[in-house]
Order: C-alpha cells, then sequence, then structure tokens
C-alpha cells in the first residue's frame, strides 16, 4: 500500500467551507482520512511536511480549449496538461470547438486516446449539433456513453430554437448535461466589446449587455418548456443574474459558470487596443465585475474556470476587432483568483467552491473535494508569494495573456494527481 | 349485431361492443380468404371507390382484395397524381366523386381531419385508410384481430407500443382500441418522438426501451417515419437502432410468448432487427397482412349493410 501523509498543512474544503491547519491520509491514490496538524504518520508512510501552507482540492477547469485535432501548433494535450499541472489544475475539462469538432464517437474516442499524454485526468465535452452548425443533433447517447461530460457547441449560438428545444428533449432522456452561451446572435454579431462610454471612445463594434439577458431569457424559457439539465458558461452581467435567480426559485436545474478574466479585469484594461484583452463576451464594466464576484461569493454563479483560449500570434497580431478572442489561463487561474482572496472579495473555501467542487459536482466527478474516498487530487500552494508573471515561461504552447507583466501573489508548490506528484520539487 | 355507425372515420366513436362485433366478423373472412373460392355477394351490386391522396401501395391492395372478394365493383383512384395537382380543392373533388354516386368510399389523405372533412360532404360511407398523424382505424382492427388470435384473448394484456409515437396514426388508433379494451399499454421511444400530453391517455411511458419492454405479451414496432420529420429528432439511425431498435437482446426481456408486431413497411435494422421481424415464432408481421383482408372485408360488409338499411327506412319514410 502506497500511503502519504500532508502535515501541517492549511486544509482548504470546499465541502465543509472551512480553512483549517490539518493533516490529510492518502493511500492508494485516494484521500483516506484527516487529522491533528501533528498527527503522528502511521509506519511507512511518506511525509510531506507543508509547512502552515495551503493544501486544497485539485481544480477542474470547465471549457478548456486544446487544438487537437486542427490546432496543435496552439496547444496539444502534453503542453495542456503541463500547464494544467504547474497552475494546479488536476482535471481538465476539454472542449469540443476543435477543427473538425469533437461530434462524433470516432472523433470522442481519438481526443480521448490523444488525451493520455497528459499527466492530469481530462474529460471530455462534445459538440451538441453536428459540425456545430446548429442543424443536427450529435449522436447524443453514444456521447454519452463514451463518457462525454456535457454537450455544447460553445459560442456557436443555436440559432434555431425548434433544433435547440429537440436537442435539449433528447438530451433529458438521457440525462445529458448542455452547456449554452447566453448571447443574443444577432445583437452581438461583430462585436468585440461592450457597448457604453469607453467602446464609443475607442470606435469599437460593441454589444449591449441586454444581448446576454436575452439570450439566457431564451435558453431558460426553453429549458422551462423540456426539463433538460442546463449550464450557462458565462454569466458575465448584472443585468442577467435576476433571471437565473428566477430560474432556480422555479425549480429548473440551472448552474452557470463565469471566467476569471471576467472577474477580474474590466472593460478599461483593453487600454490601446490590447487584443490579449479581446474577449467573448467582451470585458464588461467594472460595476458588472464587483457584481459577478458577488455573485460567486453569494453561489449564483457556480462555476469559476480560465476558459483556456489558446492564440498563437499570427491571431493576435491584428487590429483588435479582427483579433482572435480569448487567453491561456490554465496556469494563471489560481493566482489570479487568489487576487479576489486578497481583495477581500472571497474566502479561501468559497473560491474553491467555484474552482473545484461545483465544476466536478455538475459533470458528476469524484473529483474537487477533500472527502474520504475522493481522489488525491490536490495542490499545495503559498497564497502569498508574489511574483511578475512573464508570458514567456508558461508552458501552454501559446503565451496570449492579459496578465503579461502583471503582479500576481500566490504560487503552486505542489500539483498530485491520484496520489501521484506531477508537478513541484518531491524535496 | 351492434355496429350502427355510417362511417368508420375512427376507433374513437367505436363502443367495445361494435370492436367485438366487427372482428367476430372478420373471423368468418378470414375462414373465407382461405379457401379455394374466395367469394361473397355481400357487396354485389355496390361501386367502392378507393381514393388515395398519400401513395400506399399495401393498404390500397388490401382494400381492393377486400371489395372484390365481397362483389363491388372497385375503382382506385390515385388522387396523389391526378386533379388535386391541378388546383382541385379536396371538396371539389368530392363533390365530384359524390356525382358518380359510389356506395363506399375509402379515403387515404395526408393531413389529419380531411376524411372526416370529407365525410360530410359525400352521401356514401366512408373508411378513413389513415390521414395524417391522426387515426388509421382498420390498422387497429386487424391489430387487435391479430392479438387475439395469437393470445387467445384482447383483454388484459401488457401491450409496447415502440418507437415514432408522434409521427403514428398506427399507434394513436391502436392506444384508443386496446385501451377501451381494457389493456396496459406502454409507449415506448425518444421524448423528441413522444406526442405531448398523451401521458394523460392512461398510458405508460418510457424512454428506456429495457424497462418498457419488460414482461410485454406485445410488442408492437412502428416505422420511423423520416418522411413526416422536419429536421432532426433524433440523433441518426444506428443511435436510434442501438436505444429503440429491437433486436433479441431487448426482446428477450419481455414475457416469453410475446408476439413481435409492425405495421409495415419495415426499416430493417433501424427499428427492427431483420431476424427478428423473420422468425415465425415470434412474429406475426405476416399474420396482420392476412387480417388485414379479413378486417376490411368485415367493416366494408357493416358498413354496406347499415347503409342499406339507411336507404330501406329512407325509401319506406317516401312510401309512407
Amino acid at each position: 500500500m502506497n500511503t502519504t501523509v500532508f502535515t501541517n498543512a492549511r486544509l482548504i474544503d470546499p465541502e465543509a467551507q472551512s480553512d483549517e491547519i490539518g493533516s490529510l491520509l492518502v493511500r492508494d491514490g485516494s484521500i483516506l482520512d484527516r487529522g491533528a496538524a501533528d498527527e503522528t504518520p502511521p509506519e511507512g508512510a511518506s511525509v510531506i511536511d507543508c509547512q502552515g501552507r495551503a493544501l486544497a482540492p485539485g481544480l477542474v477547469d470547465w471549457g478548456v480549449k486544446i487544438g487537437e485535432p486542427g490546432e496543435r501548433h496552439k496547444e496539444s494535450f502534453r503542453s495542456a496538461g503541463l500547464a494544467a499541472c504547474a497552475g494546479g489544475v488536476t482535471t481538465v475539462i476539454a472542449r469540443p470547438d476543435t477543427l473538425p469538432p469533437i461530434d462524433t464517437p470516432e472523433s470522442l474516442e481519438f481526443v480521448t486516446r490523444r488525451a493520455l499524454d497528459a499527466p492530469v485526468n481530462i474529460r471530455h465535452m462534445a459538440a451538441l449539433t453536428k459540425a456545430r452548425e446548429g442543424r443536427e443533433m450529435v449522436e447524443i447517447g453514444f456521447l454519452n456513453d463514451l463518457g462525454a461530460v456535457a454537450f455544447t457547441d460553445g459560442v456557436r449560438v443555436i440559432t434555431d430554437t425548434k433544433v435547440l428545444s429537440r436537442c435539449m428533449t433528447y438530451a433529458r432522456g438521457l440525462n445529458a448535461l448542455i452547456v449554452g452561451h447566453p448571447q443574443d446572435a444577432g445583437l452581438s454579431r461583430g462585436a468585440a466589446a461592450t457597448s457604453g462610454k469607453f467602446s464609443s471612445l475607442y470606435g469599437i463594434p460593441a454589444v449591449s449587455p441586454m444581448a446576454e439577458v436575452m439570450g439566457l431569457d431564451r435558453d431558460l424559457a426553453l429549458v422551462a418548456m423540456t426539463r433538460c439539465r442546463w449550464h450557462a458558461d458565462q454569466i458575465t452581467t448584472a443585468a442577467a443574474l435576476p433571471a437565473l435567480i428566477r430560474a432556480r426559485e422555479a425549480g429548473l436545474d440551472v448552474t452557470a459558470g463565469i471566467s476569471i478574466h471576467h472577474l477580474t479585469l474590466n472593460e478599461f484594461d483593453v487600454g490601446d487596443y490590447r487584443t490579449f484583452f479581446r474577449f467573448t463576451p467582451p470585458l464588461r464594466t467594472e460595476e458588472d465585475r464587483q457584481a459577478m464576484v458577488q455573485a460567486v461569493a453569494d453561489g449564483v454563479i457556480d462555476v469559476l474556470a480560465s476558459f483556456h483560449t489558446p492564440q498563437d500570434e499570427e491571431s493576435k497580431r491584428l487590429p483588435f476587432e479582427e483579433a482572435a478572442p480569448g487567453a491561456v489561463g490554465l496556469q494563471t487561474l489560481l493566482p489570479a483568483s487568489l487576487r479576489l482572496y486578497h481583495q477581500g472579495g472571497l474566502s479561501l473555501p468559497q473560491l474553491w467552491r467555484a474552482l473545484s467542487l461545483n465544476p466536478a459536482r455538475r459533470l458528476g466527478l469524484e473529483a474537487g473535494r477533500l472527502s474520504r474516498g475522493a481522489p488525491a487530487d490536490l495542490v499545495l500552494f503559498d497564497p502569498d508569494t508574489p511574483f511578475v508573471l512573464d508570458r514567456f515561461k508558461l508552458l501552454s504552447k501559446s503565451k496570449n495573456t492579459p496578465f503579461d507583466g502583471a503582479r500576481m501573489q500566490g504560487r503552486v508548490l505542489g500539483t498530485w494527481v491520484g496520489g501521484a506528484r506531477v508537478y513541484g520539487d518531491p524535496a | 349485431m351492434t355496429f350502427r355507425a355510417r362511417h368508420l372515420l375512427g376507433i374513437d366513436h367505436l363502443a367495445p361492443s361494435d370492436i367485438t362485433a366487427l372482428l367476430n366478423l372478420a373471423e368468418e373472412y378470414v375462414a373465407l380468404n382461405r379457401r379455394t373460392v374466395k367469394h361473397s355477394d355481400a357487396l354485389a351490386g355496390m361501386t367502392q371507390i378507393n381514393m388515395f391522396f398519400e401513395n400506399s401501395t399495401r393498404t390500397q391492395a388490401s382494400f381492393e382484395l377486400a371489395g372484390k372478394r365481397l362483389g363491388a365493383d372497385v375503382m382506385n383512384m390515385a388522387v396523389a397524381q391526378s386533379s388535386v395537382k391541378k388546383g382541385e380543392t379536396l371538396i371539389d373533388t368530392a363533390l365530384t366523386l359524390n356525382a358518380m354516386q359510389p356506395d363506399l368510399l375509402v379515403v387515404r389523405h395526408q393531413n389529419s381531419g380531411a376524411v372526416n372533412l370529407l365525410a360530410e360532404k359525400v352521401n356514401c360511407a366512408v373508411i378513413n385508410a389513415g390521414d395524417g398523424r391522426h387515426e388509421h382505424p382498420t390498422q387497429a382492427l386487424l391489430d387487435a384481430l391479430t392479438i387475439r388470435r395469437a393470445k387467445g384473448r384482447l383483454q388484459r394484456l401488457t401491450i409496447a407500443i415502440c418507437g415514432d409515437i408522434s409521427h403514428s396514426r398506427v399507434a394513436r388508433s391502436n392506444l384508443i382500441l386496446l385501451g377501451k379494451m381494457e389493456n396496459r399499454i406502454r409507449l415506448i421511444g425518444p421524448a423528441t418522438l413522444m406526442p405531448s400530453g398523451v401521458s394523460e391517455m392512461g398510458v405508460e411511458l418510457y424512454e428506456d426501451m429495457a424497462e418498457g419492454l419488460k414482461g410485454a405479451d406485445v410488442v408492437m414496432m412502428l416505422r420511423l417515419q423520416k418522411e413526416r420529420m422536419d429536421g432532426g429528432f433524433i440523433p441518426s439511425e444506428r443511435e436510434y437502432y442501438h436505444r429503440w431498435g429491437l433486436d433479441a437482446d431487448k426482446l428477450a426481456l419481455a414475457a416469453d410468448d410475446a408476439i413481435v408486431m409492425h405495421p409495415g413497411p419495415m426499416n430493417r435494422g433501424v427499428e427492427i432487427d431483420g431476424t427478428i421481424a423473420d422468425d415465425i415464432n415470434r412474429s406475426v408481421i405476416q399474420d396482420q397482412v392476412e387480417m388485414g383482408v379479413a378486417v376490411r372485408m368485415a367493416a366494408l360488409d357493416l358498413l354496406a349493410r347499415n347503409l342499406r338499411a339507411e336507404r330501406g327506412r329512407a325509401a319506406a319514410g317516401v312510401m309512407a
């Protein structure tokens, strides 16, 4: 039996919402027990003295774009896996918006096989419609049987509500989760910023935050009609929150997420047309950002993720509105999230509820908790270590991060997947 | 004999005693059809027009044979290829037809309710040979006769109707008929192919075929009606077959002596495995075709009797 004891650790437990010094006993890849900080380790166990640093469940990162197939020069399973290890992400949820998309059992089998290259857990979402064209549903049953954790066309909104309602009805029979991107497709067409003073001054094509409200209202009406399990990939505006709350109160099985970029940056960060700050949906106002931080603290927004989107230099060295949206985030998710902790907006257990527990729960995974029997997917980090981020030191193949040169606080010291150390110095 | 209806437009208007009377008469015609000389004079001198606005070789042939064996003058009108294409309305067609003085009119139409509309405009007896997604009463009656012969009764059976319920007039007529006869009915299929509100019709709904088939006495498969589907109700035929196609493994969950039915034409490898369809120990699909002629003879005969009686009463009234 392979036994490890993490002693003198600041245990961050998102389930119990506790943050206290203790020890954690791991045997054969699973969490066996918790104990006092100075508990005597069982005979033969290897001991890791955490020296009072934080030990938390590894992050479960919802909606990571990996460039395989089709854009391997931007990111491979191997490079994404290494970045994940360095970022304390132990489970990567891969998105299906690849070239071609993951829309058949055969393509899902391909990426499942390729994902073995990565040293972390990788689970896959599948597309909801064939070729993500919004016309015909994929083989939801076969894909579900093969382990697809959710179904989504990503940021391509299905505009044909009949098609979407049939997808939802069919998915309900399989208890499959559908992930929507709540945006009105017409209103947000061509937009690269949120409408307002900033976008007007800079002359960037913009969309009203109301596009998100309209998209969400439509999708929730279809959820009420079909009673499927549904998740909004990103809710980023305060105006959309009441509809979300109402839907939950009405008993709909609905959850929502947000990207770390929308929680830590606002529209002014775009500055002089810096394309690393181009996102879908676009960055919002400071008022919206603050409302969303509060929504995460209140549990209205369930999931916080990187929405890792690797883009090569050519895709970003373009005029702002033509540049490809998105940023890498596997390695910056944890330190960026700690900004919210240091600012006093969220406690560590609150953060970890959104970073590990909720995404795992929603996808039916055992990971994301410190409970007995859970897989020993762990991250050890010092929340206080300061550093300046150098994008060229990121392990992703693509280096498009809005945090380049930013002062950050909090560093990953070690990452374990199934009890095996995959990052950090073993000494 | 209780059957007093002027038309046979659906199952809904029939009492259980009507159904039993019709099936009992059909039994006599089964015997007749198995003789070398398959002839009766029940419809002698009468004119039967088969009017098919929607193509159906099998049903039309069955009605044609039924009429001819009863001695009627039978005429087939393939309306799909003729006057309707020239812009004539359904009512105009009915009036034209009526002027030809038919006695029995067999109608199939692609729109639900079209046969009822026609029946209001003509002076003869009308049989619905299938209207849109609405009803197909002779199919339900021939299914009932097949079940009664195979099982020895038409009550207290667990009957699973599987597949494309939403587009199926066969399913609709069957669940009405079999429900009237006090059977337990289960509808099995993807939620996208299940009509809304059907749960209020006294049936049990299953999306999981294995659950739905458990212990069933009768397994009635339906054709996936691709021609009626605007857009995708199912992801693919291969996934449909995997989840809702009847194969030996799924059939093993039904009762040991369960029979397998299909109204035809079959999509082998889509809703049913070919070997199951051909298994003479389980499949009664060919029996359904045979019962079809007998049931249609019985229906034509009963309607003709009622028509004669009605005309007789009218003539007596005139004389009085």
